[in-house]
């Protein structure tokens, strides 16, 4: 039901119900090719993740150059979002909601960086940049070891280490 | 007012019978005195002033408002647009009713407004359907349309809330992140019907076309009930910061999700698990976990007028106005003290109360001087109640310091807000 009935006043939307069921059907159909540029979400689980692969090393020569003007050096200071954690988040006051004490699920780096970064040009990285920075970033958070490639199969499988910190508010409302 | 024209009080402190105004009449109202933000002016002999001996201004093709309220407008916190958030808040202390215009309407925007040429807008669902579309604004315009009247509110209005000691600054700074408009456009139902869902999908991500292209996932059941492609806001087109051509928008839902600029709807069986829904609109806990999914904003109110920055003009008669509204269906009821949570009267509704939209109250209290503390709380036709302060915080904790009233890093506060009245009139902030 579209909207509900407050206070005896008349329910006028329900017609509407019944006509916007009734659709023109104007959609184009489009295909995978079509809309590839867009179809840029990474799913928790891996799925979206394209071809490529970066590590640390790779990634800190691209942070410095593209993100460090923002984040800082080596992920410090800066003027833009904390990218290291100063301590666990324990309670409402305190530490900064980081990658490596609070982002619950591995894959947000690879979507987000894609999508959002560096702020003044984004979606101009190259995947393999975009798995460089990732890896950098999980290494400076203490997530992964220092020589670990990033992939669309071991991404997904980083542990991220407040997975387990998050209740979900509304469950009946998903 | 059966007893000729003496008002009832129902509460302490002055509260009177919400019917008053209405039964009194001009007698009575002519008593009332408004709040000012300066000095009255006291009573001259009338002359014609200038505007009414000359011809007046052309009237031009799109009309603004007149010089005079040009202090009406938002404040930002970034009105250099640098490279952060901006975020602009409603005037909701110098508004009445219970629509906000277009030009004063809340914004949050990551990263500004993009400039969206409309006939290159293009609206994509695909995923798990089985026939992936994309549409343009021209074919959207085709489609039957719906309008409602509803609020939308970021997950971090009153974030100011959490500090330990009252901040002193006005409405619009505490809860200015909160608007309410008549938006007409086409519910998400049709178009997903037309895509055909796969009976195992479970979410939407939805994603807009600015620059960080911000995504957030919904759970397919808001989709499919009463989310709507917003393309019009008070009949106009949606302005530029609020999603032009087209916003997802979900009635009664953390403003976030409603993805502005929209371009992009993907059916999935999981949530994206995307950076907002992952870090900023999540909700710390005392014990260190943090609310996911929050998505609802729950039941609230409070007091505009008067409120912070508007003064009394003496002892006498007022009406105490405010906004009721919840994410959870229809305003009930809302009360109001004089005595800081001691006595509380019923406030007058104003018709018609609608469904997750603003509810504008209102109640005649005669002021007699003496210090008072204003507090208003709703009750929503699901059987949510709006919390004290006191109570909010022992669930949701409390800062050990004040923040700056534009961070946000706690939200979805909606307990009562109090304001102090002093013998002079002026009106601050305070914990009741």
């Amino acid at each position: 039901m579209f909207t509900r009935k407050c206070l005896g006043i008349g329910l006028v939307m329900s017609a509407s119900v019944a006509y916007a069921a009734d659709s023109p059907n104007l959609g184009t159909p489009v295909t995978p090719a079509d809309i590839a540029a867009w179809d840029i979400s990474i799913l928790p689980d891996g799925r979206g993740l394209p071809a490529g692969s970066g590590t640390a090393a790779q990634g800190a020569p691209i942070y410095a150059q593209k993100c460090a003007a923002c984040h800082g050096e080596n992920g410090k200071g800066g003027t833009a979002s904390a990218l290291l954690p100063r301590g666990p988040v324990t309670s409402i006051n305190g530490a900064e909601r980081t990658i490596g004490n609070f982002w619950p699920v591995s894959t947000t780096l690879f979507d987000y960086i894609r999508r959002a970064m560096p702020w003044q040009q984004p979606k101009t990285l190259t995947n393999d940049e975009v798995y460089a920075l990732t890896a950098y970033l999980l290494v400076l958070n203490k997530v992964i070891g220092e020589s670990d490639v990033m992939n669309a199969e071991t991404l997904p499988k980083v542990r991220m280490p407040n997975r387990d910190g998050f209740i979900v508010r509304f469950p009946g409302k998903m | 007012m059966t007893k000729g024209l003496e008002p009832i009080a129902i509460a302490a402190n002055g509260l009177l019978d919400r019917r008053t105004f209405i039964k009194g009449g001009a007698a009575f109202a002519a008593t009332l005195s408004g709040y000012t933000e300066t000095q009255g002016a006291t009573a001259q002999p009338l002359t014609d002033d200038s505007w009414s001996l000359i011809p007046g201004a052309t009237t031009p093709p799109y009309e603004q408002r007149s010089r005079f309220e040009a202090k009406v407008t938002r404040t930002l916190t970034n009105p250099k647009g640098e490279a952060r958030v901006q975020n602009a808040r409603t005037p909701l202390h110098l508004s009445q009713g219970t629509v906000t215009p277009n030009g004063l309407h809340f914004v949050v925007a990551q990263s500004g407004a993009p400039d969206i040429d409309p006939a290159k807008h293009r609206l994509v669902i695909h995923g798990m359907v089985k026939r992936p579309l994309m549409f343009t604004l021209d074919a959207l315009e085709r489609y039957p349309k719906v309008s409602r009247m509803a609020f939308i509110e970021c997950g971090g209005n009153s974030a100011p809330m959490f500090s330990p000691q009252p901040i002193q600054a006005n409405l619009q700074t505490l809860h200015g992140m909160v608007s309410c408009s008549e938006w007409t456009g086409v519910l998400l139902s049709t178009l997903l019907a037309e895509a055909g869902v796969d009976p195992e999908a479970k979410w939407l991500i939805a994603e807009g076309a600015d620059a960080p292209t911000l995504t957030r996932s919904v759970p397919l059941k808001k989709g499919l009930d009463d989310a709507m492609i917003a393309l019009y806001q008070n009949g106009e087109r949606l302005m530029p910061a609020n999603g032009y051509p087209m916003r997802l928008f979900l009635p009664g839902w953390e403003g976030n999700m409603s993805i502005k600029w929209l371009r992009r709807i993907q059916v999935t069986d999981t949530p994206g698990m995307t950076f907002p829904e992952s870090k900023t609109y999540t909700q710390l806990l005392p014990n260190g976990k943090a609310y996911q999914f929050y998505f609802v904003e729950e039941v609230k109110s409070f007091i505009t007028q008067p409120s912070p920055g508007l003064t009394m003009n003496g002892p006498g008669t007022y009406e105490i106005s405010g906004i009721a509204y919840s994410g959870e269906g229809c305003i009930k009821r809302v009360m109001v003290s004089a005595d800081g949570g001691k006595t509380w009267a019923q406030a007058a509704l104003q018709a018609p109360v609608q469904d997750k939209a603003f509810t504008r109250f209102r109640l005649p209290w005669r002021w007699d001087g003496s210090p008072a503390i204003l507090q208003s709380r709703a009750y929503d036709d699901a059987g949510n109640v709006q919390p004290t302060r006191a109570e909010f915080v022992t669930e949701r904790g409390e800062l050990k310091a004040p923040l700056p009233p534009a961070a946000f890093p706690n939200q979805h506060f909606n307990g009562i807000t109090s304001w102090a009245i002093d013998a002079k009139g002026e009106v601050k902030h305070v914990y009741a």
